[in-house]
């Protein structure tokens, strides 16, 4: 049924988000010498910076800067500061729940919650089919679950329809990366942004989304004289240094980064024994972008011409560059398209696979890129295999024990599964670490799917605005509640060590999965899996052979070496922190491919009643939905509510003052926020952060149009309308 | 004991800072001032930019905290570094909070007491970085040998502060460079068009 049970605030005043300001014990007792210091990893973003947490207590009650670790050398973010704060948190979900309709949540025995699921389960596949029952997942989850998650889904619920948040996050930066290099990995290992003398970084706010990186790119700029160029709309931290910015119209960079190519290929820049000897289809990309003029490109993106010619001319000259891109190219219609075009500028210039030489997607998620490789992709195969691909089917039916034609087919992403329940076409949701509630795009059309659901099963640590909606919780484990590994955006594989237990009866993540598969009579399947270097060492076997080979990597190696980067195809190897060397890339033919991309609109057409360009993205202090940092004292009080971001000429043009309500009206829904008047952003074009949920969350604007190979989202171009309220309704 | 605190400095960078407060969040992570930061973290002027930068004390040579307290509950130490006050000393009067030219002391009404930043003397007296400039993202907080420093960087540390007639030396440093003049940045410096005759693109 899948319905609120009670009103939301009466599910907020007992579940959360509550504030936590002070660690267990309060800051005035002095918490003596920890029992434990355990080294392990942020949970917050995709740099995954090493961390000491001390426990005491069965408690994680402080933390210390882990300066050994090489990627982060002890630095931290305040999210890393702060994140020992969630546990021992007093929102934390420590029993399992039943949504009592008009009573709230009750408490229930895990062996009543347990046959709930499996019945429920039982009860919807054997009345609609198999794939009537979807299963969402999430990359805050290590490895270990990511693939579990993959398995449980094709051998225990035998559904196709499995997908992941992933998908909200570095899908077009994947699918980009596939069908340029025939692999989906940061080229390079960060050690080559300090070896680089140009730094391209497009729609991505560094500073306040991977603020490690930030040292890494002033190393290079301080020591080698490094040039920076930021294309974003907005002068963020990490541009308001820059030595050129590019502020373009949100939903234009291919447009941009063609024409620099035009230009640079016009300039004789390009490195044509590269061209030649490593890499398909230049010509057709030459063709393609010699219709991009520097006057078209100017009208379209709303970049001067001469910071165009500049750009161009420092790419060309440039004899080893560095190019870092995020979800402001990756979260559109073209997002794809935006990551090729991008990859079209490295490849031409010949600078990746050498010292200094790079390219990457900076992953946003905590593993974001080990969590992409797994199996919990609707497409996808341990290894990063094709689920569509006859031989990498019977591959891993091998390994998992199956016959390959039990195995499901390519499933429904994200968003495609959410439409799918909308339309009745799915009556049954298990998810794990996904709160699409805030994330999805089109909130009124996520929570009226929520509600079509027959039954909703939902694992997860705090109860989320989307937890709230199902039928049975199941309390599962915080990041240091479990062992496992993840990988970071570099590619380097990592160990997240167990600094507690979870609390009440909350258990780790992959023991719920597991009897729910033994319960649905599939135990034989996973019987094996004792701990989580079990479930690891399956993974290595069944991603060998596949691109993302982890084979030669162990639980020894990662701690003795501080992790290990992929490809590790052998006991032995020594891993790969760069990748392409020689020329060497991952397609049959050995060889780069060029892409040649169209510029196209965005999905959403900005016109006289929906003038204005909007544009969503992270702040510092939290991290996606706010299901841990809205609950962080700190991180929230820095940053409490959302508000949008308008440059006074657009204020001016509304007669809009900073701190004044502003109703915001897309052609899905409309909000009030507070105006933050600003020199720093585009003045067609205002900002708001999407980490709030409700009444606050700026998704109830955006749209579900989707990019058509990475089914990702268009997060970064609403068109949109403003006006000044004199009164708000309270937020 | 090596000469750590002699050997090391910290330099404050504002170019790099991001404004993140990870120095404020860690600072307050202290044993011996727990949940309150001192170091404080100001965003300048918003409306034209999003530049911050970290206020910490300074650790002057001769401070004028230390001259200005009549109870003498304020030291410094051989190694440069000026102490919190002394608990059973500190008398709550404030002298030090006028007298700063930095602004940096604060008295806590609840513990009438000053308290400051003392460049985690328990971390710097075993040999460890404070613990602002451990986490400090961006390396906006550097503490290390001067040398070390100024052939890392481009900028030039300066710890000489002209307060009227009086000059100040101080163990931290603020890199700058004294060639560069203050610049204000407005995006529409880098925009063809106004927002009159912005027209909507058409392909």
């Amino acid at each position: 049924m899948a319905k609120l049970p009670i009103d939301e605030e009466k599910i907020i005043e007992q579940f959360g988000p509550h504030l936590k300001h002070e660690p267990p014990g309060g800051w005035d007792q002095s918490i003596g010498e920890p029992d434990q210091r355990v080294k392990t990893h942020c949970c917050f973003c995709g740099q995954q910076c090493g961390i000491i947490l001390k426990v005491k207590n069965n408690s994680v009650v402080g933390f210390d800067p882990w300066e050994e670790f090489p990627f982060n050398k002890g630095k931290l973010c305040p999210k890393g500061v702060k994140r020992y704060m969630q546990g021992s948190h007093p929102d934390r979900l420590m029993y399992p729940l039943e949504n009592r309709m008009g009573h709230g949540y009750e408490r229930v025995s895990w062996d009543a919650a347990y046959s709930r699921v499996v019945s429920e389960i039982q009860r919807i596949q054997n009345k609609y089919g198999k794939d009537s029952f979807a299963m969402l997942s999430g990359v805050s989850l290590s490895n270990e679950k990511s693939y579990l998650v993959g398995k449980f889904a094709r051998v225990a619920l035998q559904t196709a329809n499995l997908d992941y948040n992933g998908r909200l996050c570095m899908v077009s930066a994947g699918a980009g990366n596939k069908k340029a290099f025939g692999i989906d990995r940061a080229a390079n290992s960060w050690a080559d942004l300090l070896e680089t003398d140009l730094i391209l970084c497009a729609g991505t706010n560094v500073s306040e989304c991977a603020p490690i990186t930030t040292d890494y790119i002033w190393k290079a700029r301080d020591t080698r004289g490094a040039k920076l160029i930021v294309v974003d709309p907005r002068i963020t931290p990490i541009a308001r240094t820059a030595d050129l910015i590019l502020p373009v119209r949100p939903g234009t960079d291919s447009h941009l980064f063609n024409t620099i190519l035009n230009l640079v290929i016009q300039a004789g820049d390009i490195d044509q024994q590269f061209i030649d000897q490593y890499s398909t289809g230049f010509e057709d990309v030459k063709t393609t972008v010699a219709k991009y003029t520097v006057e078209e490109c100017e009208r379209i993106t709303g970049v001067p011409q001469k910071s165009i010619r500049t750009a161009a001319e420092w790419w060309g000259k440039a004899k080893r560059s560095f190019l870092l891109h995020a979800r402001g190219i990756e979260h559109h219609t073209k997002g794809v398209d935006n990551v090729l075009s991008c990859i079209n500028l490295v490849l031409a210039t010949g600078r990746i696979g050498k010292v200094g030489c790079g390219y990457a997607t900076i992953t946003g998620q905590g593993n974001g890129q080990g969590g992409r490789e797994h199996g919990h992709k609707c497409d996808q195969l341990p290894g990063n295999r094709d689920i569509t691909n006859p031989e990498h089917r019977r591959y891993i039916a091998k390994v998992w024990g199956i016959e390959e034609k039990e195995m499901p087919g390519k499933g429904l992403s994200a968003q495609e599964i959410v439409n799918a329940i909308h339309e009745g076409k799915i009556k049954g949701l298990l998810s794990i670490c996904f709160n699409p509630a805030v994330s999805l795009p089109d909130t009124k059309v996520t929570r009226e799917a929520l509600e079509k659901l027959e039954f909703y099963a939902n694992i997860d640590f705090f109860m989320s605005e989307t937890a709230r909606y199902a039928d049975i919780i199941l309390p599962g484990s915080l990041h240091e509640e479990d062992e496992g590994t993840s990988t970071s955006a570099e590619g380097r594989v990592i160990k997240i060590q167990k600094a507690v237990n979870p609390p009440g009866e909350a258990k780790v993540d992959w023991d719920i999965l597991l009897e729910i598969a033994r319960r649905l009579g599939k135990g034989k399947y996973f019987d094996h899996f004792k701990t989580s270097e079990d479930i690891f060492n399956e993974l290595r076997v069944a991603s060998k052979g596949g691109t993302a080979d982890y084979y030669g990597i162990t639980y020894e190696r990662i701690e003795q070496e501080m992790g290990v980067f992929w490809p590790c195809p052998e006991i032995g190897h020594p891993g790969t922190p760069r990748l392409f060397e020689g020329g060497k890339f991952y397609h049959p033919d050995g060889k780069a491919h060029f892409n040649a991309v169209e510029f196209r609109p965005s999905a959403d057409e900005i016109n006289a009643e929906y003038p204005i360009y909007l544009t969503t993205g992270r702040v510092i202090f939290h991290y996606l939905s706010g299901t841990q940092t809205r609950r962080i004292g700190f991180l929230s009080d820095q940053c409490p509510d959302p508000y949008v971001e308008m440059h006074p000429q657009l204020a001016q043009k509304y007669e809009i003052s900073d701190g004044d309500w502003v109703t915001i009206t897309s052609r899905r829904d409309s909000i009030d926020l507070k105006a933050k008047v600003v020199k720093t952003i585009r003045p067609d074009t205002i900002f708001v952060p999407y980490h709030w949920a409700g009444k606050q969350s700026i998704n109830r604007l955006t749209q579900r149009a989707l990019d058509p190979v990475s089914k990702i989202p268009e997060f970064k171009m609403s068109a949109v309308r403003i006006q000044k309220v004199e009164r708000s309704a309270t937020l | 004991m090596s000469n750590w605190l002699e050997e090391n400095d910290l330099f404050i960078d504002p170019q790099r800072c991001i404004g993140c407060r990870a120095c404020e969040a860690a600072c307050a992570e202290c044993g011996t001032h727990r949940g309150v930061p001192m170091i404080h973290l100001e965003p300048l002027n918003r409306p034209d930019s999003v530049k911050t930068a970290p206020t910490l004390c300074m650790h002057c040579d001769d401070p004028a905290c230390a001259a200005v307290c009549p109870a003498d509950a304020i030291k410094r130490t051989d190694d440069g570094v000026v102490q919190s006050s002394m608990k059973p000393r500190c008398i709550g009067c404030s002298n030090c909070q006028i007298a700063c030219p930095f602004g940096v002391p604060k008295v806590y009404r609840a513990r009438a007491q000053m308290n400051k930043c003392d460049m985690c003397y328990d971390r710097t007296s075993i040999n460890l970085k404070p613990m602002c400039a451990t986490v400090c993202p961006s390396e906006a907080i550097f503490f290390g040998p001067k040398s070390v420093i100024e052939s890392q960087r481009k900028n030039k540390a300066n710890n000489q502060f002209i307060f009227g007639k009086q000059k100040i030396t101080t163990k931290v440093h603020i890199m700058m460079d004294a060639s560069d003049e203050p610049v204000e940045l407005d995006i529409m410096d880098f925009i063809s068009t106004t927002i009159e005759d912005s027209q909507p693109w058409v392909v």
